[in-house]
């Protein structure tokens, strides 16, 4: 059996990939996070209650509508997104203009009341959500067996990632987007109605965060905690990245996931903690971020 | 958000009146052991404390900290484990608490300050979390289990603090105690380059005033006192555990504070009773305390972000604006 | 005075928070004239743009464009009356390359210019259309600033100081492309400091000091009043 510095292939292997899944949702989280703080200047404390109410949508509908994996992709985004624009035109919106840290704190007590009502209503242990069959099974890459729903999860992500970027940066919604994040009274002075481009930011950032919930639910286990307890890494990722640029939060998502895994096989103890301490480094090295610009 | 304190010391009569409500509010505190639980009113002091070193630094600095469960539930275990490992008598054990706290938050500040605003908050908040993580492993803290049965002892070897009003009256001292420190700062020369800083940092800056070291110094202050609370809670009720490191803690301190009213002195008490006393009545029914106070969080942040005790002083400063 | 005023300000008051900026100002612009607005510097010439456009939100008295209420609109619905702004900072976007900074701003009506039209009038936008907006150099950025107006079928365009800090040939340039929109028919109102300039393309001046109008007369009275005006403007 080969090896690597000690450690067998497989076992190397199979950390990398776990770190590249975690990776996977590290990217798309920290992108929506980006695209929704750089246009309403609000950190989205949400955004992991908003993962978890994907993954909720998707365990709800298959096992109280019947509606399984494949509709549940398309269904569950559209579901939080619709709930998110309602949030944003009755709350939100009217914290523009005040202290951002409102936007933050608002944010947090509504991510505590849904966690809160899903806790209540099931429980905070996990509930099981079966891969569909077209992506049950293994396939054997050679150096590893891989399973074939993570491979999806790794694939979907990349083209997610890759889709909202080039939603931002090559269409006219986009560059409205772009323009509006940095004069927001000039674009809507030439006619752009800026409010609706807020609570359609808001909604479609939260939709990102209930398809990787729905990503996830195979995965990881449906549970009410599993948003909150990511995000607050995500944020991290966040601050080593930098939010002045979308790309690069999707970058530093990749990389910091695998740096994880490699830690779970080099020096496991730390892997819990090791994107925190990178977080520290970075701050004290360049504070604005890898990709960030000082502001 | 400090209309507080200012209007305060600007209306001397009011000054006069609040000394009186002072001493009234102090009687009322030596008495009301008689009247409540003395259990939850000890609860109640401690995280009164707890939202007043917290506001320090939110309310006197600008700064919001999403992290301070770090310095009190850290603390909390410093103290529980002196007291039962080390066999330390509790006031000693708890002012090891304290400085456990105090070193925390100046490694944790140390990196926090590089980033101001919503950054500061993501930053604490991460930080703490490492910490949580960090907890759980190390075999010191008793993972899950948390150091239980922590023995309350003989402050300074002499008087029984397994007496319930004894005890009671202790947390009170230390609470009065810490109040008064966080009066004195507030107050200071050091607590008005806080507020300038706080109002505009450039200028700060540009009038020569070291910010950072000013913000790193309150930020070790507001985590020492947090960890007076801590440490006092591990005394209190003998026990120190996860809970209170994770970041639910600090989500309700910083409720607290703002339920009561951020930048003033009395709101975060205000805040921490009536936090306290919700989740004690919640307790007995069924519903979820963590949606009333995400709820809570909602309604104070579109309806009055001033607090109670801040929508009071504004009424009473547009009351006494409009008769003058 | 054979129409109605296409624009037609009554009795503007604006407020800056607590200051109060603009008194009274009364203001007419018919239908394909150019009207230069002069003034020191804070004699709220910028102010009254931004009042008019509803960037400046507190606002009193009476907007109408061809009699409609521009007051009660919300910012992005007075673009869509039919007004084009180009703002003094010009306000090209850095994240924006050239092309998507012209194609910003939404069509409004019919019979705004082509991209080929514009790029025609623009040679130099069309050589440097894939480049970051803020690369420009200041002239050609005022260039794009108004070009991106032209698209969008505008009928009325608001120029605030657009030859502002430019070289000279560049200021021809400019006053030559304001010169053919006239003859297009477009209605301008223009802030300027540079009286060559606005004397080469305005139709009527309007004299502003401290927030309120003080006089307004035809533009070839210009050279006639110039002694009154260095008074006024302190030049």
């Amino acid at each position: 059996m080969s090896t690597i510095f000690g450690i067998p292939t497989p076992a190397l292997f199979g950390q990398v990939l776990i770190g590249l899944i975690n990776g996977s949702f590290y990217a798309m989280l920290s992108l929506g996070l980006a695209v929704i703080f750089g246009l309403l200047r609000v950190i989205n404390f949400a955004h992991g209650a908003q993962y978890m109410l994907g993954a909720f949508a998707a365990y709800l509908l298959l096992n109280y509508l019947g509606i399984g994996y494949w509709p549940a992709l398309i269904l569950a985004p559209l579901i939080v997104g619709a709930i998110a624009v309602v949030i944003e035109r009755t709350m939100l919106s009217r914290l523009y203009g005040v202290d951002p840290l409102y936007g933050l704190l608002l944010t947090f007590g509504l991510a505590l009341i849904l966690e809160g009502a899903f806790r209540h209503w099931f429980g905070a242990a996990g509930q099981p959500y079966a891969a569909p069959p077209q992506l049950t099974g293994a396939v054997n890459l050679g150096f590893m067996f891989m399973p074939i729903y993570r491979g999806w999860v790794v694939i979907a992500s990349l083209v997610i990632c890759l889709g909202t970027w080039l939603l931002i940066e090559k269409t006219r919604l986009g560059a409205y987007l772009r323009a509006a994040t940095e004069n927001a009274t000039l674009v809507q002075a030439f006619g752009v109605n800026v409010p609706l481009l807020l609570t359609l930011t808001y909604g479609l950032g939260a939709a990102l965060a209930a398809l990787a919930g729905v990503l996830a639910a195979p995965i990881y286990q449906v549970s009410p905690l599993m948003g909150t307890n990511l995000i607050i890494i995500v944020f991290a990722v966040v601050v080593v990245g930098g939010m002045g640029s979308i790309l690069g939060a999707i970058v530093t998502g990749y990389v910091l996931g695998i740096l994880e895994g490699l830690t779970k096989v080099f020096y496991p103890e730390a892997s819990s903690i090791v994107i925190f301490v990178i977080m520290a480094i970075v701050l004290l090295v360049r504070p604005a971020g890898l990709f960030g610009r000082e502001e | 958000m400090a209309v507080g304190t200012q209007y305060l010391a600007e209306q001397p009569k009011l000054r006069t009146t609040s000394m009186v409500l002072g001493a009234a509010a102090i009687a009322g505190m030596l008495a009301a052991p008689f009247f409540f639980y003395p259990v939850m009113l000890m609860s109640v002091l401690c995280f009164a404390l707890f939202a007043c070193a917290f506001n320090l630094l939110i309310g006197y600095v600008g700064l919001l900290s999403f992290g301070h469960a770090a310095f009190f539930g850290g603390a909390a275990y410093v103290t529980a484990h002196a007291a039962k490992v080390w066999g330390l008598e509790p006031l000693t054990s708890i002012l090891l608490g304290a400085a456990g706290a105090a070193v925390m938050g100046l490694i944790i500040g140390f990196v926090a300050i590089r980033r101001q605003g919503i950054y500061f908050a993501m930053i604490t908040l991460a930080l703490s979390q490492m910490f949580a993580f960090i907890c759980l492993q190390v075999p010191f803290t008793h993972g899950e289990d948390g150091i239980q049965g922590v023995p309350r002892g003989y402050l300074l070897g002499l008087i029984d603090l397994n007496q319930p009003l004894t005890m009671y009256y202790v947390t009170l001292a230390i609470f009065l105690f810490g109040f008064f420190a966080i009066w004195r700062i507030v107050n200071s020369p050091f607590g008005n380059i806080l507020k300038a800083i706080r109002e505009n940092e450039r200028r700060a800056v540009s009038l020569g005033y070291r910010v950072d070291r000013y913000k790193l110094g309150a930020f070790v202050m507001s985590a020492a006192l947090a960890g007076l609370a801590g440490g006092t809670k591990a005394i209190v009720f003998q026990f120190a555990t996860l809970t209170d490191v994770q970041w639910q803690m600090s989500g309700e301190v910083i409720l607290m504070t703002l339920l009561g009213g951020i930048g003033t002195m009395i709101g975060p008490i205000v805040g921490a009773g009536l936090v306290i006393a919700l989740q004690n009545y919640l307790a007995a029914s069924n519903f979820p305390v963590t949606v009333l106070i995400g709820i809570i969080f909602v309604i104070c942040v579109l309806l009055f972000r001033r607090g109670i005790v801040g929508e009071i002083l504004e009424l009473m400063r547009r009351k006494t604006k409009g008769v003058s | 005075m054979s129409s109605a005023p296409l624009l037609e300000v009554r009795g503007l008051n604006a407020w800056y928070g607590e200051s109060h900026v603009l008194h009274g100002v009364d203001l007419d612009i018919r239908e394909g004239e150019t009207v230069t607005l002069l003034g020191r510097n804070g004699a709220g010439k910028t102010t009254t743009l931004r009042a008019i456009m509803g960037i400046l939100r507190r606002r009193e008295g009476v907007i109408r464009l061809r009699g409609q209420d521009l007051l009660r609109l919300p910012l992005h619905k007075v673009a869509q009356a039919g007004i084009g702004y180009v703002p003094e900072e010009r306000g090209i976007f850095a994240s924006l390359n050239v092309s998507e900074n012209l194609m910003l701003p939404p069509t409004v009506s019919e019979g705004g210019m082509s991209v080929e039209e514009i790029y025609n009038l623009f040679p130099n936008l069309h050589e440097r259309r894939s480049s970051q907006g803020t690369k420009l150099s200041g002239g050609e950025q005022q260039m794009l600033a108004i070009a991106r107006v032209l698209r969008t079928g505008a009928r009325i365009i608001l120029l605030d100081e657009p030859t502002e800090g430019l070289a000279p040939v560049i200021v021809q340039r400019i006053g030559d492309v304001l010169v053919a929109l006239k003859k297009r028919g477009m209605t301008i109102l223009l802030v300027e400091q540079n009286f060559r300039f606005a004397k080469k393309v305005a139709d009527r001046f309007y004299l502003m000091e401290d927030g309120r109008m003080v006089n307004s007369f035809p533009g070839h009275e210009l050279d006639a009043r110039m002694d009154e005006l260095h008074e006024v403007l302190g030049v």
